[in-house]
């Protein structure tokens, strides 16, 4: 069976008056269906950008998309609009991304409207069961979003995403905007939701824990490139990319008892814009060398789990 | 953080409960609507059609015949300002109400497709924002002849620009919301994402400039009357009307008096209304 | 706890004012903060964190803010009797603030070397020269070079302008340090280097912190104490090993519950249901209790007390210290 997505070498690059920003940069993967792909990355590695060039909310600037086995990297007017069907996408800000002058049920049925060959009972009943599957109550039918609270408008935002039945969903930061316990039944829902409807998800975080919790593969990103890629569990057993690695160390732990070492990195994230051919982060690596100096290589270095450092296998001892 | 008080009113409600608690856009509201029903129903309070001369009787004082005296050609001067709030408002509204429509639908093509077709639009806009407003009134009228009409589009013109630049601001930004994205996600339209989605969220500030700008219109139709570009007589127009005692100033005051005075209210109570309206509308800009 | 009382808060009552409702912000709080310790406060959204600290440094939006009942005793002294200028006096100079947004802290126009210096300035008699220096040694002490002192704000990125920030509150050797989420917009690994910062820098000043956060991470990596506030209320208080090894009251338990943890394995979250209550109509009993699963009804109806369950260690709940639950 193919893989339902499948991307490859996927380039977006925005022109600025300093250069091109390279915000996503040769980025390759293939997902299948019913599966959870986690994007990590920090803000400004291209995530999101990766996120809405595969929804052709922007144009990629090269590199192919396939979807169901088809190249759909320049559909047709009509082909998009098909496509827009299967895949849909949930946004991190649950205040910006709901129309503040639309009630509860006319964002839930915009998508059905837009869609035609509907009847209006139909329609009402379609809403109605969206309503119900994410957890919203018939009595904020009439409700306008700025009487909610960010869990509930989240929902709206999900039932929107459900509303024609995609296949695959991003979900853009679809929990940071919300609190603790508010985000975990959110994130309960969504397991729930791709269970029933063996929905595939691109869960794009900055946050490692949800990511584990929530993923079956792991793309770890970094200023537009993919450093490391393997499957949640093997990643966090075995990190093996510098940045990967400090990344994971600098979450602060719910344990005051924690022994684990803060691998510090100097500095911020350099500029996006054009980058240099080296590795990306290098500036900031604490095994710097000079051969980092030449492109790096997304390398399988252990079964199934991709690296792209030079020096990974002397850090790492394999 | 963020306090958050869930009140279960609409967006309409909302602004009405806010507005109610200033006294004077209140009072603003209630003499718009006065003059509004006013102009409305001029022909069953008017005492006299405003043409109906009596030039026996001309200059006359107040009196129970004339409540508030007669012109030159002994026309009765409150009926006639009666008739004139009509041709007033007229100017007023329809300036406003066309340069608006023509702003908001300029500015939104300009603001949602940004980049080139922004650009070209956006300066054709600033040259026509050049030209001074009275000038471009010379203009239509001598290419169109002076008449209401032709005035209400030479002031729709000149306001035009600043009604496209005030959409377009506020499209600017909430073209960058998610929504808007997530609209693009489930395959609407321009058309549709413009109208359903953009529009409703950019249009406060505009509602508020175009209501404070009636009053700025009356202003310029009452000068372009004045000088003769707007009403014509034998037409009843405020404007008209001053331009039309302002000879005879020194000896009839009450001939300038009492337009001046319908046009000085007017424009006050919609600069209220405004006024209200934005204070109102504000604290709902901000979230 | 053999330190001194820095601050107490003690049955602090906050109310805000809108035009057809109260809202029950702040319910009788009370916190106890001694010399160089640093004390956690976390809760979700609206729980009241944010109003406790605009309480302490009095600046409450007016008028709807009102303080209904409390006091707040910092080195001996009422805060809430004080006029404006004595608060005004208080205000940077012994008690600093640092917010959640580093962007809107800073003015944008004005170098950041003379704002720093500014805030040193306005609290002591030096010169400028001196202020400027000192800035400078500010700037150092938070790992920026002096040679960036006369940069504008946009030329920093938001960690760094974080740091300015710290530099800014820093500047007069404050006793009381409150940080509202200092560290909530920034990236994991800047995070980390800004909390190893105040780690340090916190050893070095013994300066006494009040960390205001809804992330526990953060809470252990940094605090001594933690308390956990809950519709304006607290309903745990202890040291961060108590309340880490042994939460006492559900809500606790529940955010434990809610937290996806990377050394563990859950395959399911065990969220709290529900929501947390609107503001301006608390439940009459226990705050929590719509949302409990060992709610009984008790609960219902009468406010919980406050119970020792370990020493330093109390929870405010029927329940607390009956094993068995």
């Amino acid at each position: 069976m193919p893989a339902l997505l499948e991307v490859k070498d996927l380039k977006k690059y925005f022109k600025t008056s300093n250069g091109f920003l390279h915000a996503v940069d040769g980025v390759n993967f293939t997902l299948d269906e019913g599966k959870t792909l986690g994007v990590v990355g920090e803000s400004g590695c291209g995530k999101s950008t990766l996120g809405r060039t595969i929804l052709h909310l922007i144009d990629s600037t090269g590199g192919k998309i396939y979807f169901e086995g088809k190249d759909v990297t320049d559909p047709s007017r009509r082909q998009l609009s098909e496509l827009r069907r299967k895949m849909q996408i949930i946004f991190q800000d649950p205040f910006s991304s709901i129309n503040p002058r639309m009630s509860v049920s006319e964002t839930i049925m915009e998508p059905l409207q837009l869609r035609g060959g509907l009847r209006k009972q139909e329609i009402v009943e379609r809403t109605k069961e969206l309503m119900a599957t994410v957890g919203l109550a018939e009595r904020f039918w009439r409700t306008y979003p700025h009487e909610l609270d960010g869990g509930r408008r989240q929902r709206i935002g999900i039932a929107r995403a459900l509303a024609l039945n995609p296949k695959f969903i991003v979900c853009d930061e679809p929990v940071s905007a919300l609190d603790v316990s508010i985000q975990a039944q959110i994130l309960n829902l969504m397991l729930d939701l791709q269970e029933q409807r063996g929905l595939t998800y691109m869960f794009v975080t900055h946050d490692l824990s949800v990511v584990k919790y929530i993923s079956d593969d792991i793309l770890v990103m970094y200023l537009g490139q993919v450093v490391e890629k393997a499957e949640s569990d093997e990643l966090f057993r075995m990190t093996l990319h510098p940045y990967s690695k400090a990344l994971l160390s600098a979450i602060p732990e719910p344990n005051p008892h924690s022994q684990r070492k803060l691998i510090s990195i100097k500095g911020e994230i350099t500029s996006p814009i054009n980058p240099k051919p080296g590795c990306r982060f290098m500036a900031r690596c604490p095994y710097v060398a000079d051969r980092c100096k030449e492109p790096q290589i997304l390398e399988e270095v252990m079964p199934n789990h991709f690296v792209a450092c030079c020096r990974c296998r002397e850090i790492n001892d394999i | 953080m963020e306090i958050k008080v869930r009140k279960k009113r609409t967006a309409f409600g909302e602004t009405w409960h806010q507005f109610k608690k200033n006294r004077f856009a209140v009072a603003g509201l209630i003499v718009v609507g006065l003059v509004i029903l006013v102009a409305i129903f001029a022909p069953f309070i008017a005492p006299y059609p405003y043409d109906k001369q009596d030039l026996l009787n001309s200059y006359a004082g107040p009196s129970a015949e004339h409540l508030l005296g007669t012109d030159k050609f002994g026309r009765d001067t409150f009926s006639r300002l009666i008739w004139g709030s009509r041709n007033s408002l007229i100017m007023g509204l329809g300036c406003v109400a066309l340069g608006s429509i023509a702003g908001i639908t300029i500015g939104s093509i300009a603001g949602y497709f940004g980049g080139k077709t922004d650009n070209i639009i956006m300066r054709i806009m600033d040259v026509f924002s050049c030209v001074p407003m009275l000038l471009m009134c010379v203009v239509i009228a001598a290419i169109l002849g002076p008449s209401v009409r032709n005035a209400i589009i030479a002031i729709a013109i000149s306001t035009t620009p600043s009604a496209a630049r005030l959409i377009r601001a506020n499209i600017l930004t909430v073209r960058e919301k998610e929504f808007v994205e997530a609209a693009k996600a489930i395959d609407a339209g321009s058309a549709h994402i413009i109208l359903k989605h953009i529009i409703p969220n950019a249009i406060a500030p505009t509602i508020v400039s175009t209501t404070m700008n009636i009053g700025n219109s009356i202003l310029s139709g009452a000068t372009l009357s004045f000088i003769g570009l707007g009403a014509q007589p034998p037409l009843a127009e405020w404007g008209c009307m001053l331009s039309e005692g302002r000879n005879f100033m020194r000896e009839h005051m009450e001939l300038v008096l009492f337009p001046g005075i319908c046009i000085m209210i007017t424009v006050l109570a919609f600069n209220l209304f405004g006024d209200g309206l934005r204070d109102a509308l504000d604290p709902r800009l901000k979230n | 706890m053999e330190n001194n009382v820095l601050l107490e808060i003690k049955d602090l009552v906050v109310e805000f004012h809108t035009d057809d409702s109260i809202v029950h912000a702040v319910n009788n709080v009370n916190i106890t903060i001694h010399e160089s310790q640093t004390l956690g406060l976390v809760g979700e959204t609206g729980a009241g964190k944010t109003t406790i600290a605009r309480t302490i440094l009095g600046i409450l939006p007016r008028p709807q803010g009102k303080v209904r009942q409390g006091e707040i005793i910092f080195e001996g002294e009422n805060i809430l009797a004080m006029n404006e200028s004595r608060l005004r006096r208080l205000r940077g100079n012994k008690i600093a603030m640092i917010f959640q947004d580093p962007m809107t802290a800073l003015n944008p126009i004005e170098r950041v070397g003379d704002q720093i210096a500014e805030a040193i300035s306005l609290h002591n008699k030096v010169t400028n020269a001196e202020a400027a220096l000192r800035a400078m040694d500010m700037l150092e002490m938070v790992g920026i070079p002096r040679e960036r002192f006369g940069e504008f704000p946009h030329q920093f990125s938001g960690g760094m302008k974080q740091r300015v920030v710290i530099a800014m509150a820093l500047a007069c050797r404050p006793r009381l340090l409150l940080a509202d989420e200092p560290t909530t917009a920034l990236d994991v690994t800047i995070q980390a280097q800004v909390l190893e910062m105040m780690r340090d820098l916190k050893n070095k000043l013994n300066t006494s912190v009040l960390l205001i956060t809804h992330d526990l991470g953060v809470v252990a990596s940094i605090c001594d104490s933690v308390a956990v506030i809950y519709a304006g209320e607290i309903v745990e208080y202890g040291t961060v090993f108590h309340v880490y090894d042994n939460p006492g009251h559900p809500y606790t338990r529940g955010l434990f519950g809610s937290l996806p943890e990377l050394d563990t394995d859950k395959t399911r979250l065990k969220p709290i249901k529900g929501l947390m209550p609107d503001p301006t109509n608390l439940p009459e009993g226990c705050k929590f209790c719509d949302r409990c699963d060992y709610a009984f009804d008790r609960c219902f109806k009468d406010s919980p007390p406050v119970v020792e369950i370990e020493p330093g260690h109390v929870v405010r709940c029927f329940l607390a210290g009956k094993e068995g639950e």
